[in-house]
């Protein structure tokens, strides 16, 4: 067998270990939905009318807040489930099975590409709930054609895929998943101090750059102009730039730490 | 049953064109400053079974480790399977199974789960996979909690599982380490079954234990690891006679019987407690009938007579104790444990 189809081979058999691990216990999958949830209601209920007007203008409503607000949430969703799988890698690794696929003919890497393709489709979902909720509190997309659909469908795989190879990262360098939990912890909340809420213009000084230069930002912006129409400007390429970034540099921190010989 | 199958193996040990199973040299491992395996050589001919026996700490599952290619050592020679260990780590592990000395089981899924991961992992066309799975699962009896996830197995059921997914690939060298640790004696039994239907369908043991019965029971060869060294190889049989412990222990009813036998009796000593009579002996007839003729000529009658053979204690008592420390029996178990 060639080592291409035997890594697609090994790897789908731990994908499909990974799906059964997430459909046997939830609890952690529907964890992570809770919380942008939450904020999404909270924000557009609690705060939508004044926040409309500091952002719409006068005469602004809270449907123009919401339709600011959703794609800072579907991002933060995606933030969001590789925290999880952070916790869940580093569960895993202290499992003695890990020990045995050590000591198996297969592909070395698929442990790690089953944890990354099985989480990047848990945020898929997890993303489809949040948008179904968005879309049931009245978010409406204004003009998206079918391909920033699909654009804005690869941006949020794109992003899942860089964020989930850092996450496999922490947890493999975590001694614990406690500690698991809470090196992942930046990942929560980045998408917090990003343009999600408000527009990074209406920030102090100081903080603006803390905001602008971090991946969630330039994401988030591509994916409101592609489903609102509003300017994308450079954001798109840095959105991609930064994910293909991440990801590379995951990956490689996260295979380097599984070849390190265990204790 | 053992010793049927150890005729053939002696002629292929002596066949210098077999590639044995495992061929180690100059084996050397160490965790910065320890040094945990000082140049041992092993050679496990095919289809034998080996034991590794040892204390905890000796370093039995750093040589699985480094044999099974989880982890790596220094070597001159490290052939397992015939394939270089180091050089080539991945025909090692296509012709090994290995089932470690803490559970490899994926607790979050079934056991027939597990069962089926395996054959995936193994490439097993989808129909040989479930075929394989049904026949381990019958032959380990998990048949009943084959739908129930792994973390609620007992120690034993979690053992058998992780044996069974062992052999789903049917490698034809198997390592278990320490395999019967902490299960019960039925469990224990059976696993010794099992291990022996391996072997007579060809398949290479390399076991560790700490247990001389184990060994006695299932290895044509056995090594005494001690501090990173092999203190001793040979069957079971070459090492009983290197270890003194063998004795028989005699219990008198009085203080009058007691010092008439110790007199009838001079070489015996005192058991630890102080209570009973410990006689050197090695384990044949003639020599405890005479033993017996001397007390029936001393007039002594015995309250109790217990024959002891040697067991793992001794064999450490003997091969690990220096000649400056003369550690009573007491202490050599607590150098074993």
């Amino acid at each position: 067998m060639s080592t291409l189809s035997l890594a697609v081979r090994d790897s789908s058999t731990m994908l499909r270990r990974n799906l059964l691990h997430a459909r046997r216990y939830p609890s952690l999958t529907l964890n992570v939905l809770l919380t942008p949830i939450v904020l999404m209601l909270l924000f557009v209920y609690v705060l939508g009318d004044v926040l409309s007007t500091g952002i719409g203008g006068v005469g602004a409503d809270r449907s123009d807040y919401i339709a600011y607000l959703v794609p800072g949430i579907l991002l933060m969703t995606i933030g969001s489930t590789p925290a999880g799988t952070a916790v869940a890698v580093s569960m895993d690794m202290t499992e003695g099975i890990i020990a045995r696929f050590r000591t198996m003919a297969i592909h070395r890497g698929s442990v790690l590409i089953g944890h990354v393709i099985g989480s990047v489709i848990q945020s898929v979902v997890s993303v489809l709930v949040v948008g179904a909720v968005a879309v049931a509190i009245g978010f409406r997309s204004t003009d998206a054609s079918a391909l920033e659909w699909l654009a804005a469908f690869g941006l949020l795989v794109l992003v899942a895929t860089a964020f989930t190879w850092i996450a496999v990262g922490m947890g493999m360098a975590s001694p614990n998943p406690e500690a698991a939990s809470n090196n992942a912890l930046p990942l929560m909340i980045l998408p917090l101090i990003s343009s999600a809420f408000v527009p990074v213009e209406t920030m102090p000084g100081w903080f603006r750059p803390i905001a602008e230069y971090q991946p969630f930002t330039p994401a988030i912006e591509t994916l409101r102009g592609l489903l609102l129409g509003s300017g994308i400007g450079n954001s798109g390429w840095l959105a991609v730039a930064w994910c293909v970034g991440l990801a590379v540099l995951g990956y490689f921190w996260s295979t380097s730490l599984f070849r390190r010989e265990p204790k | 049953m053992t010793k049927h199958a150890t005729k053939p193996m002696a002629k292929s040990m002596t066949d210098p064109t077999a590639t044995p199973a495992v061929l180690a040299r100059g084996l050397r491992k160490s965790y910065g400053n320890h040094l945990v395996l000082d140049g041992i050589d092993l050679t496990v001919p095919t289809g034998s079974v080996f034991a590794l026996l040892g204390p905890n700490g000796a370093g039995k599952t750093t040589v699985v480790k480094i044999l099974s290619t989880l982890i790596g050592g220094e070597a001159d020679t490290l052939r397992v399977g015939g394939h270089d260990a180091a050089a080539d780590p991945q025909a090692v592990r296509a012709a090994i199974g290995v089932t470690g000395q803490f559970s490899a089981v994926d607790g979050l899924i079934t056991g027939e789960e597990n069962m089926l991961l395996m054959a995936d992992l193994h490439h097993l066309p989808r129909a040989e996979g479930r075929r394989v799975t049904a026949e381990l699962l019958e032959r380990f009896d998990l048949v009943e909690a084959a739908k129930r996830p792994a973390v609620g197995y007992s120690g034993g059921m979690k053992r058998r599982l992780d044996l069974a997914m062992t052999l789903v690939g049917d490698p034809r060298i198997i390592f278990l380490d320490e395999p019967t640790t902490g299960l019960d004696p039925r469990s224990r039994h059976r696993t010794w079954e099992i291990v022996r239907e391996l072997v007579a369908g060809g398949v290479t043991v390399f076991l560790t234990t700490q247990y001389l019965e184990e060994a006695d029971q299932l290895a044509d060869r056995i090594a005494v690891l001690s501090d990173g060294r092999i203190a001793a190889e040979g069957s079971a049989e070459e090492l009983k006679r290197l270890v003194p412990g063998g004795h028989v222990r005699v219990r008198f009813a009085g203080p009058d019987a007691f010092r008439s036998a110790a007199r009838a009796l001079p070489e015996a000593g005192l058991d630890e407690a102080g209570q009973a009579l410990r006689i050197p002996y090695d384990g044949g007839q003639r020599e405890l009938r005479s033993l017996l003729d001397r007390l029936d000529a001393a007039g002594v009658e015995a309250d109790g007579l217990s024959v002891h053979t040697p067991d793992l204690d001794d064999v450490f008592f003997a091969l690990t104790a220096g000649p400056d420390r003369t550690p009573t029996p007491a202490r050599a178990k607590e150098v074993v444990r």
